[in-house]
């Protein structure tokens, strides 16, 4: 797919010097982020900052299973808990085990991906609307787990959640302490926020590459055309195992990110509606397209946190509040995705092809 | 081994129906072999059958001197056939190159670390994947619209890109579902001159057709089927005089 880029992007990429300009110019910005929003917008925002890029590896997940390999997975939310519980039942004192970071993060992944094994063998031969409500089922049997697995036995704390799970930490040195250098102060959030940038860079990187791969187009194959899939010689079980596995594995690494910076979690976290939020970052985004679903997962994270806004600044120059702002939340929200079903099909940013595909 | 693919006693039942009964036949290495017979006379099922899209109810295939496991279509492309569709089946959102690239995927082997990491092997593969795609599509004829969407072809070449994404598997035995169906003449011609290239370049081919001048004009030998049964096998002017497939075609009664 890459060879579609367009002509300009293919020469600009040609002068080197300017591309390796761009980058570091993009660098340098992604790097002051954090202290400009700091400095300005003030330090909540580097938080919602630091959430939008925890969506965003969410979102690209997600898009690996439903933007390529075309399976529509609406319990996509189960893998980020099941990535969220293996983090915080090995590093809090729930059971008294604090496990190291290099254990844990490898360790979620695994698990996600068995877990997204899992859901993937029984639901193979399932496409569409059957595919959706079976995974639906599965992210709401991996909730309703959570939620009741404090008795006999208390594993997981049923609704009480685990509390106290432990930052992201490599012997002393934890994100979750202020550090100053170079007359800069690192608050934790600023610290969570280049862990997470560089996570989130490296998924982007990792989705790319498999998207413009043997196995990607084994994936998009798939999406277009199972049969004539098979016929090629495409091994469509393991092939579709790989993408539930690949997406899973996107999801556990940022459950774990999730739990540690959170420091608390519990199944309320995980419910069907952030599986469709999920979804909705990529599809408003454009699905199979990896800038695209990251322009998703930013906007729907940051533009319900700017409707806060809404609420005092109707008193301040109404002197009341007319509309609350929670309830004009979901009433935009709405009205944004009805208004690009109709205008924009493919998404905000869509790959080329699917842009074409729409238009014609 | 002069034999190529053997199919012996290939029955297949749905529900009440026979589809196929007792089918056998052999094909020759590097021959042009037509299955002919009238609607409904069991041809596609009997491709079904033979690329592992559906289960024989009887009979085995021996292929390339060995009994041909059939478990899944994937692994029949694997052991060397490939096949195209009579209601064209390509990936429409993907460019002409992309679909024959994916041709190679049975013949190549980079799995996820090879292509995240962007290894030597992966790479090398990858640039050997792409020059092999981009010279099937010229051999078809289609080069020049390797980056247009599939869906976007004009419809003579959707089915010669068909064809080069068969190819692009290294079949030795390409089977063809009525690759003319709904062609002009001309498209027709440029056709049959692709088909006998195929074979004069190694690949052995089976084919399915309507088009009663072009197997006549191509084929080495005819099998023709009807109702599920084979009624005449043979050269293709031999097989025209025979009066169980005249009557076949024009109705017993006549006979």
């Amino acid at each position: 797919m890459n060879n579609l880029a367009g002509g300009h992007w293919a020469r600009f990429r040609h002068d080197r010097r300017t591309l390796w300009a761009a980058y570091a110019l993009i660098a340098f910005a992604l790097v002051a982020l954090p202290f400009v929003v700091d400095a300005t917008l003030g330090r909540t925002w580097v938080r919602i900052i630091d959430v939008a890029l925890l969506f965003t590896m969410l979102a690209l997940g997600l898009n690996i299973v439903v933007g390529y390999a075309g399976l529509l997975d609406l319990g996509y939310v189960a893998f980020f808990a099941v990535g969220a519980y293996c983090y915080a039942l090995l590093a809090s004192p729930q059971h008294a085990i604090h496990a190291p970071l290099l254990v844990l993060l490898p360790l979620g992944a695994l698990v996600a991906a068995g877990f997204g094994v899992l859901l993937g063998a029984p639901t193979l031969k399932l496409r569409g609307d059957y595919l959706a409500i079976v995974t639906l089922g599965f992210g709401e049997i991996i909730r309703i787990f959570l939620n009741n697995l404090n008795r006999p036995y208390n594993l997981t704390n049923g609704p009480q959640g685990i509390t106290l799970v432990d930052p992201l930490h490599i012997g002393d040195f934890a994100l979750s302490k202020t550090y100053t250098l170079g007359g800069l102060t690192f608050a934790p959030v600023h610290n969570y926020y280049f862990v997470f940038l560089a996570c989130a860079v490296l998924i982007m990187l990792v989705s790319v590459r498999l998207e413009d791969s043997r196995i990607g187009r084994a994936w998009i194959a798939i999406r277009e055309d199972e049969t004539a899939a098979r016929a090629m010689g495409i091994n469509t079980r393991n092939i579709k195992l790989l993408a539930f596995a690949m997406g899973a594995t996107f999801g556990g690494i940022s459950g774990g990110l999730f739990a540690a910076f959170q420091g608390f979690i519990s199944p309320e976290s995980f419910t069907l509606l952030d599986s469709i939020m999920i979804l909705c970052m990529v599809v408003l985004g454009g699905m199979g397209h990896v800038p695209g679903v990251v322009l998703g997962a930013i906007l729907l994270t940051a533009l319900p946190e700017a409707l806060r806004y809404v609420g005092p600044l109707q008193s301040d120059w109404f002197g009341r509040v007319f509309i609350d702002p929670s309830d004009l939340r979901m009433l935009l929200f709405g009205l944004a995705l009805v208004l690009m079903m109709l205008f924009r099909p493919a998404g905000l940013w869509p790959s080329k092809v699917r842009k074409r595909e729409l238009s014609t | 081994m002069k034999n190529l693919l053997e199919a012996r006693a290939i029955t297949k039942r749905f529900g009440g129906l026979e589809a196929l009964t007792d089918v056998a036949l052999t094909i020759a290495r590097g021959e042009i072999y037509g299955l002919i017979g009238p609607n409904g006379a069991g041809k596609t099922t009997f491709f079904n059958v033979l690329t592992g899209f559906y289960h024989a109810d009887g009979g085995d295939f021996l292929f390339d001197g060995a009994p041909l496991k059939i478990t899944a279509p994937h692994e029949v492309a694997a052991a060397g056939i490939a096949r195209t569709f009579q209601n064209i089946r390509l990936f429409g959102n993907m460019t002409a190159l992309e679909n024959v690239m994916v041709g190679r995927h049975v013949r190549t082997v980079a799995g996820v670390f090879g292509a995240v990491l962007r290894t030597r092997h992966a790479r090398d593969e990858e640039r050997a994947i792409h020059t092999r795609a981009r010279d099937l599509l010229e051999y078809v004829g289609v080069g020049a619209r390797q980056h247009d969407l599939a869906s976007s072809l004009p419809y003579g070449d959707q089915r010669r890109l068909e064809i080069a994404r068969a190819l692009a598997t290294d079949p030795k035995l390409l089977a063809l579902d009525e690759p003319a169906a709904g062609m002009n003449a001309t498209e027709t011609a440029t056709l049959k001159q692709l088909l006998e290239r195929i074979r004069a370049d190694g690949t052995t081919i089976l084919l399915i057709e309507h088009d009663v001048k072009l197997v006549m004009g191509l084929c080495d030998r005819v099998a023709v089927l009807d109702y599920g049964r084979k009624i005449a096998e043979g050269a293709p002017a031999s097989v025209q005089r025979d009066a169980a497939v005249i009557a076949a075609y024009l109705g017993g009664a006549l006979v």
